[in-house]
């Protein structure tokens, strides 16, 4: 497949993870987004060298991952241009903080290093509830639960229908690529000489076709107020679904529950 | 039901698409649309519904189509296009008969039933939870068809409901539409579709009306379709 076809189906694939069966999608948008928003300050307000209080918020992605069937691997894939970067951030900090923090069998950990992997480990699970958030909610359903805690609309719709013109761009992107390359048989990309008119014809055409799909909203009665589903109403188990998640987030980052288990069975 | 008063249009500066048309039209007339590529149909249709700024006037329902009315004439009116792939803009084909619906505030429970009665008429249940960019062309141009069945508009206007679509799909769309009281403006290069579906037609070339007179008449005037680069339908010759 062509780089343009893969970005289409990565946007069209989380469409379709979204619209889901499993447990987790049955809970409200709602819930789900105030979960992710929590575990994600959580995550980040972690200090630096409290590794291992840190390790015990992977239960969170790991529970979603293995109720909702979606495979680790869609996720490394979907993630593999952010991934990187994440990875990069604390690579030199163990050049600053060269303190000795502890000695594990004769191998000097330093604060450095130890702070390098607190801050690998909080952009891995950051990412990782996003990523579980747009693959357990639809973007519609999103856009709903925004408006409910009263963002304002013009944000709320600019989200949503920047989302369907990306589509929209890459689609046409994607038809104009394939019919390229059927004129242009064996050639690798887009031929320099090509690349004003492609990117132009591209363009226009992507704003032909947002302007028929604005119209045919229009016809169908759109008047700029995007009509969600019907806002779900927070049932008992979506509260609990919540605030199960938060009393656990809050566990993990005020109680070592790693000592408290060892404590338990070491007297 | 329908007035159109001396409307003329045109994209650009310079070349007119529309010249002058009138022609006026009474409740569930069923009136076929026909013309040569490039005759200005769908132009004309999309001044009906206020998607272009014509010059002159038309009327719906005895609406004058203006800024202000649009919301009023569009929301008794189903327009279906000519390109299916601009009509449906929703992930399923579900979401997209959804949109309108709740648009109009129409209750989740009735919205329903109904989107369940069209599917039901066109024969396309399986369509109902499918992905609009999974399904073929023949197929989104069914949906795109129950996206506006779902609304019971009073008012059909059809551009090309036929074209791409196989003989028993063609078979299909004509019985639901002719199971429906809602006047309707179908354009189509199927002259035999028009023939069963239409008891006016009105026929445009390069931007004038030609002729405006009995399907039947029109239809087997052998002479005046070919002026205007049509021919007979194939049941007539
Ligand atoms: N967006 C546009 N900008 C400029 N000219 C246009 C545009 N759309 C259509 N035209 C011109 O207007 C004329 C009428 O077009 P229209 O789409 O109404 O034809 P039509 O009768 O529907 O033809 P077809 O049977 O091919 O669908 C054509 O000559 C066409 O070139
Ligand atoms: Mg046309």
């Amino acid at each position: 497949m062509d780089r343009i076809d893969r970005a289409v189906n990565d946007l069209r694939e989380m469409d379709e993870l979204a619209s889901g069966d499993s447990p987790v999608h049955h809970f409200s948008a709602l819930a789900k987004l105030t979960v992710t928003v929590v575990y994600i300050l959580t995550a980040v307000s972690f200090s630096p060298y409290d590794a291992s209080g840190l390790l015990m918020m992977v239960f969170y992605p790991l529970m979603i991952f293995q109720i909702t069937g979606i495979p680790f691997r869609t996720y490394l894939y979907k993630m593999r241009f952010v991934l990187p970067l994440v990875l990069f951030v604390g690579l030199f900090n163990p050049l600053f903080d060269r303190r000795v923090m502890l000695v594990l069998g004769g191998l000097k950990i330093t604060g450095g290093m130890i702070s390098m992997f607190t801050l690998m480990i909080k952009g891995m699970f950051c990412l990782s509830a996003s990523f579980l958030l747009a693959a357990t909610v639809r973007i519609d359903d999103l856009c709903a639960a925004l408006r409910k805690i009263h963002m304002p609309d013009m944000i709320v719709t600019l989200l949503l229908l920047t989302y369907r013109y990306v589509s929209v761009l890459l689609d046409e992107a994607s038809i104009m690529n394939e019919a390229y390359h059927l004129r242009a048989p064996g050639q690798k990309g887009i031929h320099v000489s090509a690349w004003g008119s492609f990117f132009g014809q591209l363009l226009l055409r992507s704003f032909d076709r947002a302007q028929e799909l604005y119209e045919s909203m229009r016809l169908r009665g759109y008047r700029g107020e995007f009509p969600y589903a019907r806002a779900e109403k927070e049932k008992g188990r979506d509260f609990l679904y919540a605030a199960g998640w938060i009393l656990f987030f809050v566990l993990c980052r005020y109680v070592n529950i790693p000592v408290l288990l060892g404590r338990l069975f070491v007297r | 039901m329908i007035e159109v008063k001396n409307v003329s249009y045109s994209y650009d500066s310079g070349n007119e698409v529309l010249h002058d048309i009138s022609f006026t039209a009474g409740k569930g007339e069923r009136i076929g649309l026909i013309g040569a590529n490039g005759a200005g149909k769908s132009t004309l249709m999309k001044a009906m519904l206020g998607l272009i700024p014509f010059s002159g006037a038309i009327r719906l329902f005895g609406t004058e189509v203006r800024k202000d009315t649009l919301s009023e004439i569009r929301s008794r009116t189903g327009y279906v296009l000519q390109n299916s792939d601009h009509q449906m803009f929703m992930p399923k084909v579900y979401d997209d008969m959804m949109f309108a619906p709740r648009n109009y505030g129409l209750s989740e429970e009735e919205t329903e039933q109904r989107i369940d009665r069209v599917l039901k008429q066109l024969n396309i249940e399986d369509l109902k939870y499918r992905y609009n960019h999974k399904i073929s062309g023949g197929e989104k141009k069914m949906a795109s068809i129950a996206v506006i069945l779902v609304m019971e508009p009073e008012l059909i206007i059809m551009d090309e409901p036929t074209a791409s679509l196989d003989p028993r799909n063609r078979r299909k769309v004509i019985n639901a539409v002719n199971s429906l009281d809602a006047g309707r403006i179908i354009t189509s290069h199927d002259l035999d579709m028009i023939r069963e579906t239409c008891d006016r037609v009105i026929l445009l070339n390069e931007g004038r009306i030609e002729a405006d007179g009995k399907a039947p008449e029109i239809l087997s005037d052998k002479e005046l379709l070919e002026r205007c680069g049509l021919e007979l339908p194939l049941s007539m010759q």
